[in-house]
C-alpha cells in the first residue's frame, strides 16, 4: 500500500508534486496523502496539515470516507466501523464504539510505531557509526598492512645485501688463509734450510774443535813445504816482476783499459744497430709513400688532403734526407722527425687499408667487380682450382707412397723376378757401356789407321825423296872415295844409318803413338773395367808401331837420313827423350830380326813399358 | 755408435786434456795418461795415496794430483815424465786444489776453508788468502768431483774474483792473476754469498744469493754494482746460473721451476721459461721414446724451447716418435719438506751458438748436460743412460738416438 519512502523536509512544501509522483495508484490519491501524514507524523502538524486532513474529508463525502476507512481498517484487520447491519438493503450505522476503539488501536498502534521507529533509528545512527568506525579501523589497518609489507621488503633487501658481504668476506677469509698456508709453507721450508745449514755448521765447528784440539796435543808439527825438482819457467815465457806501486797502476790501468774496449765495442755494436734500424726505417717510410701515393691518384678515392699530406710528406722528406745525409748522427730533432713522419705515414696507410676493407666488403655486398678487386667469383674460382690441384697432388702422393710401400714390402714371386731382372739389366747395362766403348774405340782405330796411312804414305815419298838424296850422296861419296871398299862402306854406313835411321824412326814411331796415345788413353779411362779396354790403347801404337817398322823392314836396304821427319812430326815431346832411349833399346834387337817376331817383342815390351809411361 | 773397451776408473777421475790429445785417468793411486786417438798408455804415475782430485793445467803440460786425505798434491809433468813436484800442505790440511789460468800457479784451499794458498811453480814462492768463503758445490758437479764456487777465473784468465766472508759479511776480491795483486775488494748486499760467476767477456761479475733469498747482483770488474735483480720474496730462490757465451744473457734457474732471461743491456728480464707438467703449445715438437717391449716407462723429450729429460729405458731398442699434443709429462713429487729439496732448475747448459737453452727441471735423472761445439748437438748423461740429440738448426727440429750407456 503505498511507498514508505523517506520524503524529506523540503518534499513538503511540493507535496502535492511529489506525491503524484510518488503514487502507484493513480485512483488512491488520499492513500497517499494518508502515507505522507503516516510518516511525518512527528512533525507537529501544521496548518497545511490541517488544510490537509480537511482535504481527505469534506462534507460532501463522509459516507465515501467512512466507508472507504471501513474498507481499509477490515483489510487491516480491524472491526468494522458499521454497526452489524440486519439486513442487505439497511444503511449501516456508524458503530461510535468501534471506531473510537478502532482510533485507540490506532494511537495505541501509531505509539507502537513512533517507538519501533525511534528504536530502529537509534539502531541505524549506530549502525552507521559503527560502520564509519570499521571503515576507519580497515583504512587505517590497510595502511598498516602497506607499511608492514614496505618494511619487510626493506629488510629483505638488506637481509640480501648482508648475505653478499657475508660471502665475500668469506672468500677474502678464504684467501688469506690460504696466504697464511703459502707462507707457513715458505716459512717450514726456510726453517729447515736453515736447520740444515745450522747443523752444518755445527759439524764444522765441531770439526774444528777437535782439530784445534788435536793440533794442541800433537807436538810434532808437520812442515808445510813445497819440494820441486827444479824451477819450471813462466807459460808466457818472461822472468817475474817485483811488486811495486808502479805495477799497481799498472794493474788499473789494464783493468780499465779492458772496460773501457768492452764499453767502446758494445757501443759500436748498439750505434751499427741503430744505424740499421734508422735505415729500415726510412726505406719502410719510402715504400709507403710510394704505396700510398699512386694509388692516391685514382679517381675513386675521395680524401683529397690526404693526397695533399702524401706529397708535402715527400717534399718533407727530401729536404730530410739531404739533412741527414749531413749529419749522420743520432740528433734529437733528427730521430724525432724520422720517428713522427713513421708514424704520420702509419697512419695514412691504416686509414687507407680501412678504406679498403669497408670498399671491399660494399662490393661484397652490391656483388659487381670492380678494375683492381678481384671479383669474388674469380677469387672463388681460382679457389677452387687451387683446390683441385691440391687434390691431384694429394692423390698422386698417395699413390706415390703406396708403390714405394709395395717395393719395400717383403718380396713374393713378383718380386724375386723382377729383382732378376734387376739385375739382369744390370749386366745388359754393363754390355751396353762396353759396346759403346768398343765403337767409340773402334771410331778411334780407324781414325788412327786413316791417318797413320796418310803418314805412311808421307813417309813413303819422303823415303823416296831421302832415298833419292842418299843415292845422290853415296854417288858422290863413291866417286869421292877411291880407297874404301864398297861394299863395307855400303854396309857400314848401312848399318850405321839404318840403326840411325832406326833410331830416328823410332822418335817418330813413337812420337806418333805418343800423340795418338792421350786421345785413346782419354777415350778409354772412363769406363776401365776389362782388360781388354786397358790393352786397347797398347794396340794402336803397335800396331802403328808394326807398321811403321814393316815399313822400316821394306825400306830396310835403302839408307836415308830421316832428317825430313823431325821437322814434319808434330809438336814433339823433347822431354821423352829418355824413355824414347828406352824404346830405342828395347826395338834395336828386333830391327835385325823380321817384322813380325820383332812386333811381337816389341808389342809385349811396349805392352811392359805401357805400364812404365805415365 | 762404437764403444771402446772398459778402462778401469776410480772415483770418476777421468779428464781430456785441454788441447784433446791425451785422456788422464785414475786407478787408486795411479795416475794413467793415455793418447785420446789410440787410447794407448802414454804415460804412468804413482801418487803417494789414493787421489781424490786431478785437473789438467790449461797449456796440457801439467796434471795435478791432490790427495785430500794426506794433505798433498802432486804435479807431474807430461813432457818431461821424470819431474816430480809435490806441495805438503800439512797440518793445514787440504779440501780443494786447482790450477791458475796460466798453468804455472797451484790453488789450495786449506782445511775449513781457512785460508788458499797460492803456490808458484816458477818461483817457489806462497801467497796467503785468507777468509775465503765456502759456497755450495755445483748441482751439475755433483756426479763429478766437488769444486768450489768461491773462486772464478775470468776466461781469459787475468782475474781471479774470490768471495769471502768476514765478520758476518760478505765480500768479493777481486785479483790480477799475473802477480796476485789485489786489485778490488767490495762488499756484497747478501745475506749469504752462494757463488760468482764471470761473464765470458770477463767485464761482468754475477754473484748471487743462498737459496733463502732471491737476488742476483751484477758487478762490474772495477767492483762498481751495475744492478740487482729480484723475482719474489720469501720463497725458495736461486739453483743455478749460466752465461750465455756472448755475455748477452744471464739465464738465472730457480726452485720455483722457471728460468728467468735477463739482458745485458739493461739487466732486466727479457724472458721466462716454465716447465710446465703439460705441454699443450703445437708449436713444440716432443719426442717420446716408444719402446718395442713391454713398457716399463716412457721416456719424454721436448724441444722449442727445450727441455731435456732422460727417461728410464730398458730395452736396447727404442726410438723415438713425435708425440702428439697436448702431451702430460710424468713428474714424481719430491719431499718438499727436506733441506735442498729435488725441485727447481737445476741444470743449465747454453749452446755455443746462442741459439739454444737446455735446462733440467725438477727430479728428472739427468746429471749433466753438455753441448758441442757447434751447437748443434746435447749429450745428455743420466744414471743409466746415455742420449745424443742432434738439432737441425734451420728447422729446429731434432732427431735423436738413445743409447744404454755402461755404468763405469
Amino acid at each position: 500500500m503505498g511507498d514508505w519512502m523517506t520524503v524529506t523536509d523540503s518534499g513538503l512544501s511540493s507535496e502535492n508534486k511529489n506525491i503524484s509522483q510518488y503514487t502507484s495508484e493513480t485512483k488512491m490519491s488520499p492513500s497517499s496523502l494518508y502515507s505522507q501524514q503516516v510518516l511525518c507524523s512527528s512533525i507537529p502538524l501544521s496548518k497545511n496539515v490541517h488544510s490537509f486532513f480537511s482535504a481527505f474529508c469534506t462534507e460532501e463525502n463522509i459516507e465515501q470516507s467512512i466507508a472507504y476507512l471501513d474498507q481499509e481498517l477490515t483489510t487491516f484487520g480491524f472491526p468494522s466501523l458499521y454497526e452489524e447491519s440486519k439486513g442487505k438493503e439497511t444503511k449501516r450505522e456508524l458503530n461510535i464504539v468501534a471506531v473510537l476503539n478502532c482510533m485507540n488501536e490506532l494511537l495505541v498502534l501509531q505509539r507502537k510505531n513512533l517507538l519501533a521507529q525511534e528504536n530502529v533509528e537509534t539502531q541505524n545512527l549506530k549502525l552507521g557509526s559503527d560502520m564509519d568506525h570499521l571503515q576507519n579501523c580497515y583504512a587505517k589497518l590497510k595502511e598498516q598492512l602497506e607499511n608492514s609489507r614496505r618494511e619487510m621488503i626493506g629488510l629483505q633487501e638488506r637481509d640480501r645485501q648482508l648475505q653478499c658481504k657475508n660471502r665475500n668476506l668469506h672468500q677474502l677469509l678464504k684467501n688469506e688463509k690460504d696466504e697464511v698456508q703459502k707462507l707457513q709453507n715458505i716459512i717450514a721450508s726456510r726453517a729447515t734450510q736453515y736447520n740444515h745449514d745450522m747443523k752444518r755448521k755445527e759439524r764444522e765447528y765441531n770439526k774444528l774443535k777437535e782439530r784445534l784440539h788435536q793440533l794442541v796435543m800433537n807436538k810434532k808439527d808437520k812442515k808445510i813445504a813445497m819440494e820441486v825438482l827444479n824451477y819450471v819457467g813462466r807459460a808466457d815465457g818472461k822472468r817475474g816482476s817485483w811488486r811495486t806501486g808502479k805495477t799497481e797502476a799498472r794493474n788499473e790501468d789494464e783493468m780499465y783499459k779492458i772496460l773501457l774496449n768492452d764499453y767502446e765495442y758494445r757501443q759500436k755494436q748498439i750505434l751499427m744497430e741503430n744505424a740499421e734500424l734508422k735505415k729500415v726505417l726510412q726505406q719502410m717510410k719510402k715504400e709507403m709513400i710510394s704505396l700510398l701515393s699512386p694509388q692516391k691518384q685514382k679517381p675513386r678515392e675521395r680524401a683529397d688532403d690526404s693526397t695533399g699530406t702524401v706529397i708535402s710528406d715527400v717534399e718533407e722528406d727530401a729536404g730530410e734526407l739531404s739533412r741527414e745525409s749531413m749529419w749522420d748522427l743520432s740528433c734529437e730533432t733528427v730521430r724525432e722527425q724520422l720517428t713522427n713522419s713513421i708514424r704520420k705515414q702509419w697512419r695514412i696507410l691504416k686509414s687507407h687499408v680501412e678504406k679498403l676493407d669497408n670498399q671491399v666488403s660494399k662490393v661484397h655486398l652490391e656483388g659487381f667487380s670492380d678494375e683492381d678487386m678481384i671479383s669474388r667469383q674469380d677469387h672463388e674460382q681460382e679457389t677452387e682450382k687451387l683446390e683441385l690441384e691440391i687434390q691431384h697432388c694429394k692423390e698422386m702422393i698417395k699413390t706415390q707412397q703406396q708403390l714405394l710401400q709395395q717395393l719395400a714390402t717383403a718380396c713374393d714371386d713378383d718380386t724375386t723376378s723382377l729383382l732378376r731382372d734387376c739385375y739382369l739389366l744390370e749386366e745388359k747395362e754393363r754390355l751396353k757401356e762396353e759396346w759403346s766403348l768398343f765403337k767409340e774405340q773402334k771410331k778411334n782405330f780407324e781414325k788412327e789407321r786413316r791417318s797413320f796411312t796418310e803418314a805412311a804414305i808421307r813417309l813413303g815419298l819422303e823415303r823416296k825423296a831421302f832415298e833419292e838424296e842418299r843415292a845422290s850422296w853415296l854417288k858422290q861419296q863413291f866417286l869421292n872415295m877411291t880407297t874404301f871398299d864398297h861394299q863395307n862402306s855400303e854396309n857400314v854406313k848401312l848399318f850405321s844409318a839404318f840403326s840411325g835411321s832406326s833410331d830416328r824412326d823410332n822418335p817418330t814411331a813413337h812420337s806418333r803413338p805418343r800423340q795418338k796415345k792421350p786421345h785413346s788413353v782419354s777415350d778409354g779411362s772412363p769406363v776401365c773395367t776389362s782388360k781388354l779396354a786397358r790393352s786397347l790403347p797398347a794396340s794402336p801404337s803397335t800396331s802403328d808401331f808394326c807398321q811403321t817398322r814393316s815399313c822400316v823392314s821394306e825400306h830396310s836396304g835403302s839408307v836415308s837420313a830421316l832428317n825430313v821427319t823431325p821437322e814434319e812430326s808434330r809438336p814433339s815431346q823433347a822431354g821423352r827423350e829418355c824413355a824414347d832411349q828406352k824404346w830405342s833399346v828395347a826395338s834395336r834387337p828386333g830391327s835385325q830380326e823380321g817384322c813380325r817376331s820383332g812386333c811381337s817383342l816389341t808389342y809385349t815390351n811396349s805392352h811392359v813399358e805401357k805400364d812404365d809411361l805415365p | 755408435m762404437n764403444f771402446s773397451e772398459v778402462f778401469k776408473l776410480s772415483s770418476l777421475l777421468c779428464k781430456f786434456s785441454p788441447d784433446g790429445k791425451y785422456l788422464a785417468s785414475c786407478v787408486q793411486y795411479r795416475l794413467v795418461v793415455r793418447d785420446a786417438n789410440t787410447l794407448q798408455v802414454v804415460q804412468l804415475y804413482t801418487c803417494l795415496d789414493q787421489i781424490q782430485h786431478i785437473e789438467w793445467s790449461a797449456d796440457s803440460l801439467f796434471i795435478l794430483c791432490a790427495l785430500y786425505k794426506r794433505g798433498l798434491v802432486q804435479v807431474w809433468s807430461l813432457e818431461q815424465p821424470e819431474w816430480h813436484c809435490k806441495i805438503d800442505e800439512g797440518s793445514a790440511g787440504l779440501v780443494a786444489s786447482c790450477w791458475s789460468p796460466d798453468g804455472r800457479h797451484i790453488l789450495n784451499t786449506t782445511e775449513f776453508h781457512l785460508r788458499i794458498t797460492v803456490w808458484s811453480l816458477c818461483t817457489k814462492s806462497v801467497s796467503y788468502i785468507k777468509y775465503p768463503k765456502a759456497c755450495q758445490q755445483g748441482e751439475l758437479a755433483k756426479a763429478a768431483q766437488k769444486f768450489l764456487k768461491s773462486l772464478a777465473f775470468t776466461r781469459d784468465g787475468r782475474y781471479l774474483a774470490l768471495a769471502e766472508r768476514r765478520d758476518c759479511r760478505d765480500y768479493v776480491s777481486i785479483f790480477v792473476c799475473s802477480d796476485w795483486q789485489l786489485l778490488r775488494h767490495f762488499d756484497t748486499d747478501t745475506q749469504d754469498l752462494a757463488g760468482i760467476e764471470w761473464a765470458p767477456n770477463g767485464c761482468v761479475l754475477a754473484a748471487w744469493d743462498s737459496c733463502l733469498e732471491y737476488k742476483v747482483l751484477l758487478y762490474s770488474l772495477d767492483g762498481r754494482l751495475l744492478s740487482t735483480y729480484c723475482a719474489y720474496e720469501w720463497s725458495l730462490g736461486i739453483k743455478s746460473v749460466a752465461w750465455s757465451p756472448s755475455s748477452q744473457f744471464l739465464a738465472v734457474g730457480s726452485y720455483d721451476g722457471k728460468v728467468r732471461v735477463l739482458n745485458h743491456v739493461t739487466w732486466k728480464m727479457i724472458t721466462e721459461f716454465g716447465h710446465p707438467a703439460t705441454i699443450n703449445n703445437p708449436k713444440i715438437v716432443v719426442y717420446k721414446e716408444a719402446e718395442k717391449s713391454p713398457p716399463l716407462g716412457l721416456g719424454h723429450l721436448a724441444f722449442l724451447p727445450p727441455r731435456a729429460v732422460a727417461g728410464p729405458l730398458s730395452s736396447p731398442e727404442s726410438k723415438y716418435e713425435i708425440a702428439e699434443v697436448p702431451v702430460s709429462l710424468q713428474t714424481l713429487k719430491p719431499a718438499a719438506d727436506r733441506a735442498n729439496p729435488r725441485i727447481g732448475v737445476g741444470a743449465l747448459a747454453f749452446s755455443p751458438d746462442n741459439y739454444f737453452l737446455a735446462t733440467r727441471n725438477g727430479d728428472f735423472q739427468v746429471l749433466s748436460l753438455c753441448w758441442h761445439l757447434s751447437g748443434d748437438s746435447l749429450a745428455l748423461l743420466g744414471k743409466d743412460h746415455f742420449c745424443l740429440c742432434f738439432l737441425e738448426t734451420e728447422e729446429g727440429v731434432g732427431t735423436a738416438s738413445g743409447q744404454r750407456g755402461d755404468h763405469t
